[in-house]
């Protein structure tokens, strides 16, 4: 049995649309006009113990709403998920002592308070045996170089000290699952690559199942050999980070310099040029007719160097997302549907 | 789980709960102390009250002087054990932080950590009042040094002769504590429907003002009124507890007070337990 099976799971919230202005909002007072937002339409997914997963997507994509799902923060429309054989919206606690949700915009400690205290109510409300707990307390905050910061209030900890104390206080219970949304939004370069060392560090030595949803491609190529990438709700990429620009892009990105400066303004023949910069030419062309019209051009220029290479992983995905995005505004094009209640 | 490690999990939270308490140290003494302010001025205005109905009626003591069968010493007394009612029975900013918590999605750790919320936060709850009545005890016990003449004259139901309404007396103060909690806790997770509860609190802020005792004694109060002060739970709030000190319910009649107080707590637990596992099923997880 695999360790996540997700299946046909569906999410919808209802909103409420209120138009500009005051008499808008008397109107709202007795009519309110709601529309159901479907933030993950149907999703298919099994995860194996011990991988590392990404998910990727715009904002808006599902992807959190899916942790939450998985986390039990709130139920499904339809279909059924289990993680390690349990619903997670039953919210029983014997699931919820085996996972961790760790969300880089939320703050789970108590803010006034040093780090350790809230550590040890976990202890508690968990459930660790106390030589477990300093063991795996004093461990993870060496690995993370935050063992000195424990008496410290959490409100004068700094965003990256913060984030590493939230990352120790949901390890505490050694979840054989973990959650991680976004966590390492807003840190900066140093505090994210730390963070990163440690997740892959903590996971290849615990085998842990761990889900990850960023923005920062850095992390997911540092980290997860799989990604999934979900717009619209649903799941559109299932796969290795490189798949990715197998199945999305036909084309590769020829960098040439030529040895006469004038060469570059007849590049248009040969591909859309991307960049111009002489004596130097950025072409973009099929994948299939690469040879073909690198053949094609050292017959008729005098090239100094080239190279072949794959377009930029970030734009690839960029493409992607606007694709769903067109793709998605032509399906409904007819108008929203929407309902009135009072 | 044992009763051990469950008593510990218990102490630990109530431990840690103190802790926060205590971090703003001067803040909490300075809001601790100022709540003594309104009894002050409310005895004074009763004293200016009985000194206006002497004059008028042209009496030679202000201690001739009886309004709805209270003399201006029983008011006093009145007064000063509301005072101590309300310190228990009082939930400052309970039934707004849940909503709150709701709105801002602080709640999703409740549902996440295998920790009950509504048991979490009555630890809170708890240790907000001993951090509260460790400071207050002193204001509490002189101002009692000081009025102590109004507790001279009291009937021998009174809590000053009989143990009996003394243990009465400290059983309704305890009630009054889980029965306010619950019944704020209850305003406060209606904040899954209306995410904002300010509106509604004012309401019961306002009723329970009038209605509990805290303004007046309600035992003054006309037919219907009367009736329906008797019928609602808010009196246990800060009338109920007063009275049976001031030996105004006894026998049978105290007996049913109690029953009727513990029948308006399991309403409200079992209320509050309703509304939490109906709002966590609509609950959309807002912010982020």
């Amino acid at each position: 049995m695999s360790i996540i099976e997700i299946e046909d799971l569906t999410k919808s919230y209802r909103v409420y649309q209120k138009k500009e202005g005051l008499v808008a909002s008397l109107r709202g007072l007795f009519r309110r006009e709601h529309r159901d937002v479907e933030a993950v339409r149907g999703i298919n997914l099994t995860v194996e113990e011990g991988e590392f997963v990404a998910f990727l997507g715009p904002n808006g994509a599902g992807k959190t709403t899916t942790l939450k799902l998985l986390s039990g923060v709130i139920n499904p429309v339809s279909g059924t998920a289990r993680v390690m054989g349990h619903i997670p919206w039953k919210r029983e606690n014997a699931y919820r002592r085996r996972f961790a949700l760790v969300m880089g915009q939320k703050n789970q400690l108590w803010w006034d308070l040093p780090a350790q205290e809230s550590f040890r109510l976990h202890q508690q409300i968990y459930r660790i045996e106390p030589q477990a707990f300093e063991r795996t307390r004093d461990e993870l905050t060496d690995l993370l170089k935050v063992r000195e910061l424990l008496r410290q209030p959490v409100r004068e900890l700094s965003l990256g000290e913060r984030m590493k104390m939230e990352l120790t206080a949901a390890l505490l219970h050694s979840p054989d699952v973990l959650f991680l949304d976004e966590p390492t939004i807003g840190l900066d370069v140093v505090a994210q690559h730390n963070i990163q060392k440690f997740l892959k560090h903590y996971q290849a030595e615990r085998n842990i199942t761990i889900l990850l949803t960023s923005h920062y491609m850095k992390d997911v190529a540092a980290l997860c050999k799989r990604v999934v990438i979900i717009t619209q709700g649903r799941i559109e990429y299932d796969g290795s980070l490189s798949g990715i620009i197998d199945s999305f892009s036909g084309h590769k990105v020829i960098t040439l310099q030529f040895a006469e400066e004038d060469a570059i303004h007849n590049m248009d023949r040969f591909g859309e040029v991307l960049e111009r910069e002489p004596p130097r030419a950025k072409i973009r062309v099929p994948r299939a007719a690469v040879a073909k019209t690198l053949a094609a051009i050292l017959a008729e220029h005098m090239i100094v160097d080239v190279a072949v290479e794959d377009p930029p992983l970030e734009e690839v995905i960029a493409s992607l997302y606007a694709s769903v995005d067109d793709a998605q505004a032509a399906r409904e094009a007819q108008p929203e549907k929407s309902s009135v209640s009072q | 789980m044992t009763p051990a490690i469950r008593v510990k999990t218990w102490w630990t939270i109530l431990r840690i709960c103190l802790e926060e308490r205590l971090v703003y140290r001067g803040d909490f003494a300075l809001g601790t102390l100022m709540r003594f302010l309104p009894i002050v001025t409310q005895i004074f205005l009763w004293y200016a009250i009985f000194e206006a109905v002497k004059d008028s009626r042209g009496a030679d003591d202000i201690g001739d002087i009886s309004l709805g069968g209270y003399g201006y010493t029983e008011f006093v007394a009145y007064y000063l054990l509301t005072m101590l009612s309300r310190a228990f029975s009082s939930m400052p900013g309970l039934a707004s932080g849940i909503a709150r918590q709701i709105r801002d999605g602080e709640i999703k750790k409740y549902l996440i950590q295998p920790v009950d919320m509504l048991g979490f936060m009555l630890l809170g709850r708890i240790a907000h009042k001993v951090a509260y009545y460790s400071v207050a005890i002193g204001p509490f016990a002189l101002v009692f040094f000081l009025c102590r003449n109004m507790f001279r004259e009291l009937p021998p139901e009174a809590a000053t002769h009989s143990l009996f309404t003394l243990a009465a007396f400290l059983a309704s103060l305890v009630m009054g504590f889980v029965l306010g909690y619950f019944l704020e806790a209850t305003i406060g997770l209606i904040g899954f429907w209306w995410l904002e509860v300010t509106s509604i609190l004012f309401i019961y802020m306002l009723f329970s003002f009038f209605l509990s005792g805290h303004m007046f004694p309600l035992d003054m109060l006309p037919e219907p009124w009367a009736t329906l002060v008797d019928l609602l739970p808010l009196k246990y709030l800060a009338y109920f507890p007063s009275a049976v000190f001031l030996g105004k319910v006894s026998g049978p009649d105290l007996i049913w007070g109690l029953s009727v107080e513990v029948f308006w707590i399991l309403f409200f637990v079992v209320l509050s337990r309703w509304l939490y596992h109906r709002g966590i099923k609509r609950y959309s997880g807002f912010g982020g």
